[in-house]
């Protein structure tokens, strides 16, 4: 009974071309979608997260305050005997580079740029992994003393040399002229989205004299070094900070010790959402195609309630005609849903190409989307011949 | 008539609706047909003749009465019981044809013998002799769509046929087919009752089809009104 129940479901299958097309269209449509969409938030999550790593994984970040961004209570900076503190009692710490920023504008010949000025030594080259295109870091001398040097990133040197080498030009920043001594290699983008290489570095000294005006300094980056634990490397950074800055056991910190891992797990939830988002929108589109199938499945209940009718008549039985029905809706759907999942594979793949992401094959949103494009194909083709089944078979005959 | 009757009706009824609305399609029919007979139902439309095929063919359930085919009570039948009395004895032409639209000639007559299990083999060779036997050979591979009415009748009756079935039951055969392509029909449908013994049912209302018959059933407001056989005197 299966095999022929089987034939007559194909032949039905075969017969009706365009309907079995148009069911399956649907399907395709949703399948294809949803996992493009997800697969491509997916791809976009990884490239963050290669982005953040390629950062390095060691660094720990320090800034006054629990919070950032407005509400952020004040918190007193930090200060250079810190700085000391960290490099004296932390052994795995590797560098430890205070920094004071401040935003500016550049000025070389007729050219200007607003860009972002930061104070530092020279183990915020190290910790930031920046290596030179050209020129120097900055003498112990040029430290000590607060010298008016600076080293300058990629684009500020298009914004005010063009294509010129900046080494040994002076640039003025706000009342005092500056040596360009170095120029960095570019960077790139941030896994922030920001611009790594609009940056003009100066030692520290010479930023909290001229610039900033106090002794303060905003934040600390530290690098911890290999194979040493980040995890105790930061109890230990936290214990001594909270007691530098006399906090009671108690009270909460009034600093905050971020390592790249936290933040790269705040950009991917960020990006998750996204994901989760476009992954929504494609849900909606299968839904449509859901929709598009239960049409056709509606439309064409005339036709097969009188065909239903026939099949009673000349002596088949209830179950036969639904086992058929049955088989027909669960084959249209698994081709559908089996085109949609390769149709997604493909148009992953080039779109990820396109957006140099990588592409990462994702079996939970392949077998869900099938799951589901299935479930609607058997839902709309199987319910309604259920009913016109279980009619006297000379009402389906008669049936309008 | 004898005892050995192949159909016995006993006081069927059959009503559509209820209460206020209900209408009584069917107000008692008594009724025995012989084996091998060829019985034509005629009546005015409403007179409850479609709504007797359609009982006599197990394709509705009478309100009340019995219904003995074979000596077996069928309006005691479950619902799969009566489907394979379809299958195993019954054959139905219908006025519209009701071929599978879009499916072969072939494919057609093979429906009722996949139902019944056939092995692909001989199911083919009986539908290409079924059609065969109602000249259609050489059409078997043509859709309903490219042959004339009077050939999807006649894929029909190989379809009705191709399973060597009891009873013929035929809803007016001939409704929707010119005089001539309808005469040829009928002499079809005479071959095969008087050559195959195949017991026949016919509603019609043309008194020029009711003439193959060899016995008339006049229904008239859902009763038997007369009961002849063709050759005697009015």
């Amino acid at each position: 009974m299966l095999w022929n129940t089987l034939l007559l479901a194909l032949r039905s299958i075969r017969r009706n071309l365009l309907r079995s097309f148009l069911t399956i269209l649907g399907i395709v449509i949703g399948v294809a979608a949803v996992i493009t969409m997800v697969t491509l938030g997916k791809g976009a999550t990884q490239s963050v997260s290669d982005q953040i790593s390629s950062m390095g994984s060691n660094l720990l970040l320090v800034r006054p305050g629990q919070r950032f961004g407005p509400g952020a209570e004040a918190a007193p900076n930090f200060k250079l005997a810190d700085v000391e503190a960290i490099r004296n009692q932390i052994t795995v710490a590797e560098a430890v580079a205070p920094v004071v920023s401040k935003s500016v504008t550049a000025v070389y010949q007729a050219r200007n740029w607003s860009t972002v000025v930061s104070g530092s030594s020279n183990d915020y080259f190290q910790a930031g992994n920046w290596e030179f295109a050209a020129g120097r870091s900055f003498s112990e001398t040029e430290e000590r003393a607060g010298k008016a040097v600076c080293v300058i990133g990629e684009t500020v040197r298009e914004k005010l040399f063009g294509g010129q080498n900046p080494v040994g030009s002076e640039i003025r920043i706000k009342q005092f002229s500056c040596e360009v001594i170095g120029l960095l290699k570019p960077k790139g983008q941030s896994a922030m989205g920001s611009d790594q290489d609009d940056t003009v570095v100066m030692p520290l000294r010479t930023v909290q004299r001229r610039l900033s005006g106090t002794q303060d300094v905003n934040r600390l980056t530290v690098s911890v070094r290999e194979g040493a634990s980040i995890d105790a490397a930061k109890e230990q950074l936290n214990l001594l900070l909270r007691e530098r800055r006399n906090i009671g056991d108690n009270e909460e910190d009034d600093f905050r010790v971020m390592d790249t891992r936290q933040i790269a797990e705040t950009l991917t939830s960020t990006t998750k959402i996204l994901t989760m988002l476009l992954g929504a929108v494609a849900a909606v589109s299968l839904l449509v195609g859901g929709i598009g199938i239960m049409n056709i499945m509606l439309v064409s209940v005339t036709e097969r309630t009188r065909e239903i009718g026939i099949r009673l008549a000349i002596g088949a039985l209830e179950r036969e005609v639904l086992l058929q029905f049955l088989i027909e809706a669960v084959v249209l759907a698994s081709l559908g849903g089996i085109i949609g999942i390769a149709l997604a594979t493909g148009a992953s793949i080039a779109l990820a190409g396109l957006m140099s992401i990588p592409y990462l094959f994702d079996p939970g949103i392949n077998l869900l989307s099938f799951l589901f494009s299935a479930a609607i194909g058997v839902i709309f083709g199987y319910f309604p011949a259920r009913r016109a089944a279980s009619l006297n078979p000379i009402d389906a005959l008669r049936h309008e | 008539m004898s005892d050995q009757a192949l159909i016995r009706l006993s006081g069927i009824t059959k009503t559509y609706g209820s209460g206020q609305a209900a209408f009584q399609a069917l107000k008692g029919i008594d009724l025995a047909i012989d084996a091998g007979d060829f019985v034509a139902i005629m009546g005015p439309s409403g007179s409850g003749k479609s709504t007797a095929m359609n009982v006599l063919g197990c394709l509705d359930t009478p309100s009340s009465g019995s219904y003995e085919f074979e000596g077996v009570r069928v309006e005691q039948l479950s619902r799969n019981e009566r489907a394979l009395l379809r299958r195993n004895y019954l054959g139905f032409v219908f006025q519209g044809f009701n071929l599978l639209a879009r499916t072969t000639a072939l494919e057609n007559v093979e429906l009722p013998l996949i139902y019944r299990g056939e092995p692909a083999a001989s199911r083919h060779a009986a539908a290409r002799a079924a059609l065969a036997e109602v000249g259609l050979a050489g059409w078997e591979h043509h859709t309903p769509g490219e042959l004339s009415g009077g050939q999807q009748q006649r894929v029909a009756i190989a379809r009705a046929i191709v399973t060597r079935p009891v009873v013929l039951l035929a809803d007016e055969p001939t409704g929707n087919l010119d005089t001539r392509t309808g005469e040829e029909i009928m002499e079809l449908i005479r071959a095969l009752n008087r050559d195959q013994g195949i017991t026949v049912l016919m509603v019609t209302h043309e008194p020029e089809m009711a003439a193959y018959a060899r016995r008339v059933v006049r229904f008239l407001d859902g009763r038997v009104d007369s009961d002849r056989r063709n050759g005697e005197d009015a």
